[in-house]
C-alpha cells in the first residue's frame, strides 16, 4: 500500500475524534497543490503529500486554537509546530499529529525557470499538462502538443530540502511509513556563500533585491510563526515603525522586523521566501539569526516542544557570551 | 580625549538606574567626553527593543551604544541578563545586512563609574569614527517627489499648475 494510501486511512482513523485534518490536495494545476481542510469522510479522497505538498500545515494552528485539529506534517511542518507548542501558542492535547517521510518538495519557480531554459522561454508554467515525480526525475509534459521534459529532481528541489536534517516528523501521534535515514548536516553553506561578498555589496545586494519588494507581506502571511496577525507592528501607526513611505529603507526595516522576531523561533521552513512574489531570498537574514542562536545557545527551534526558547531565558553566567573589555 | 571636527550620529541607549546615572557622574566628575552621543534614557536595558537598535542603524545612525547595570546588579533583578541574550543575538544580523557589526556595542557601566563612562565613550566614539560615516540606503522618496513625478508623467493637476496654464475652464 502506497504512503498516500496509508495516510489517507489514518486521517479517515482520526477524523472522528478532530473537527478537521488539515493536508494537502488538489491545486491550481498539475504543478501545485493547495491546502486541503477535510472534516468529513469523503474530503480524504483529495488528500495527497507528496512533492508538491510546499505548504506549511502549521500555519492555520494559532487561528484554530480551541478546536480538536488534526495535522499532517512534513519534517519541517512538525518543527514549527514543536515551536509554537514550546512557546504555548497551540495545545498539545488538541492536536493529533500525523508525520510521513518526507523525500523532499518541488521549488515551482526551478521548475519554470528550467523549463523557460529548455524552451528558450516559449513554455510558461502556467502550460504545464502533467508531472510526474519519481526519486531521480520530474517528468513534465508542456505546451500545446504536451511535450515531454525530464528534470534532475536534484536540480529542482526547494533549496531547504537539500540541506534537509528532519526528512520525518519530530513529533507526531501518528507516523505512516519507513523513516528515511539521513547523513544531512545544515552547516549555513548559503550563509557562508553569501559571506564571500564584502559589507558594501552586501548592503549593495540587498538594497538592489529590496527594490522589488511590493511590501504585499505575503512573507508574513505564510509564516507559522507570525503569530500577531492583526497587530503586527509594521502595520501600527501608534507607535510607528515602519512609515508608509515606499523606499528601500523601510522595505529592508520590514524584513529586519521580521528576522528579528522569529530569532530563535524560525525553524527555517523557507515559507517566507517561497511566498514572496517577487523571489527575495529573505530566509537568509533568518537564517543568519539562527545561525547565531545556535552558536548562542546551543538551540535549534521546534526540536523539542518541552524547551524554553532562549529569548524568554537566560543563564547568570552565559556560556558563550564574553564580556567586552573596554580599554 | 580626541575632539573630531566631523561629529557623527551615535545613539546610546541608557538605563536609568546604573549607566545613566554613571554618564552623570562622569559630567559632575567633568571627564571630558567626545561630544557625539545623543542619550536616550529608558528604564532598563530589558526595555531595550532590539529593534530599537536596528531602526536607529538603517535610518542614518552612525553607531548605537547600550549599556546597562552590571550582570546581577540590575534594579528589576534580571533585565539585564534577558538584555544581554537580545543584543548579543541581533549583532549577528548586521554584518548579513551589510552594516559592520562594530558599529553596534554594549556594556555595563554602574552609577559610581564615571571614569568607565568616560572610557568607554571615548573609546567608542574612537571605533566609530575610525569606520567613518555609515553607508546608507537611499532616502525614502517623499510626497514631493512623488508629485513632482506625477506630474512630469501628466498624471496629475494641481491648483498651481492650473493658474500658471492660465486657468481651467
Amino acid at each position: 500500500m502506497s504512503i498516500n494510501q496509508q495516510l489517507r486511512e489514518a486521517i479517515v482513523r482520526v477524523l472522528p475524534e478532530v473537527d478537521m485534518v488539515i493536508g494537502w490536495g488538489p491545486g491550481e494545476d498539475s504543478l501545485h497543490q493547495s491546502p486541503l481542510f477535510m472534516k468529513k469522510p469523503e474530503d480524504v479522497d483529495g488528500f495527497e503529500a507528496g512533492s508538491l505538498s510546499v505548504h506549511n500545515t502549521a500555519l492555520y494552528l494559532p487561528d484554530l486554537k480551541g478546536k480538536k485539529i488534526g495535522v499532517v506534517v512534513k519534517g519541517c511542518d512538525s518543527r514549527s509546530v514543536g515551536q509554537l507548542l514550546a512557546e504555548k501558542l497551540i495545545k498539545r492535547d488538541e492536536l493529533t499529529i500525523i508525520g510521513f517521510p518526507c523525500r523532499g518538495v518541488i521549488d515551482q519557480d526551478k521548475v519554470a525557470k528550467a523549463l523557460a531554459d529548455l524552451t528558450n522561454g516559449s513554455i510558461e508554467p502556467g502550460e504545464v499538462r502533467t508531472a510526474d515525480f519519481t526519486d531521480e526525475e520530474v517528468v513534465v509534459t508542456a505546451g500545446f502538443e504536451g511535450k515531454e521534459f525530464r528534470l534532475a529532481r536534484a536540480d529542482v528541489l526547494a533549496d531547504k530540502c537539500g540541506r534537509c536534517e528532519y526528512p520525518n516528523a519530530v513529533i507526531s501521534d501518528i507516523f505512516v511509513g519507513e523513516k528515511i535515514k539521513t547523513e544531512a548536516k545544515d552547516e549555513y553553506a548559503d550563509l557562508a556563500a553569501f559571506e564571500a561578498m564584502s559589507l558594501e555589496e552586501r548592503m549593495a545586494f540587498w538594497e538592489k533585491e529590496m527594490e522589488r519588494c511590493t511590501r504585499c507581506y505575503a512573507c508574513r502571511n505564510a509564516c507559522p510563526l507570525c503569530v500577531c496577525r492583526n497587530h503586527c507592528i509594521a502595520d501600527s501607526r501608534d507607535p510607528q515603525w515602519l512609515g508608509q513611505a515606499n523606499g528601500v529603507r523601510e522595505k529592508l526595516f520590514f524584513q529586519i522586523i521580521h528576522a528579528s522576531h522569529l530569532a530563535g523561533r524560525c525553524t527555517g521552513c523557507g515559507e517566507c521566501e517561497r511566498a514572496c512574489p517577487v523571489g527575495i531570498p529573505v530566509l537568509l537574514l533568518k537564517r543568519c539569526l539562527s545561525r547565531g542562536v545556535e552558536h548562542l545557545f546551543f538551540y535549534k527551534a521546534g526540536l523539542d516542544p518541552e524547551a524554553t526558547p532562549p529569548l524568554m531565558t537566560f543563564e547568570v553566567e552565559e556560556r558563550r557570551i564574553k564580556e567586552r573589555e573596554w580599554k | 580625549m580626541a575632539v573630531f571636527s566631523n561629529e557623527l550620529r551615535i545613539v546610546a541607549f541608557l538605563c536609568n538606574w546604573c549607566s545613566y546615572g554613571g554618564a552623570d557622574t562622569a559630567g559632575v566628575g567633568r571627564f571630558a567626553q567626545s561630544t557625539d552621543l545623543r542619550i536616550v534614557r529608558v528604564p532598563c536595558s530589558g526595555r531595550i527593543n532590539p529593534l530599537f537598535i536596528m531602526k536607529a542603524l538603517t535610518y542614518g545612525a552612525d553607531g548605537v551604544l547600550v549599556s546597562g547595570c552590571h550582570p546581577r546588579d540590575c534594579h528589576y533583578a534580571e533585565g539585564n541578563f534577558y538584555a544581554r541574550r537580545r543584543l548579543e543575538t541581533i549583532k549577528h544580523l548586521l554584518p548579513t545586512l551589510g552594516i559592520d557589526p562594530g558599529r553596534f556595542e554594549y556594556t555595563w557601566v554602574s552609577a559610581s563609574e564615571g571614569q568607565q563612562w568616560q572610557k568607554v565613550v571615548n573609546t567608542f566614539t574612537g571605533q566609530i569614527h575610525a569606520l567613518g560615516p555609515a553607508p546608507r540606503l537611499p532616502e525614502s522618496p517623499g510626497f514631493e517627489n512623488l508629485l513632482a513625478e506625477c506630474k512630469a508623467q501628466g498624471a496629475v493637476k494641481t491648483a498651481d499648475d492650473t493658474e500658471q496654464t492660465g486657468g481651467g475652464a
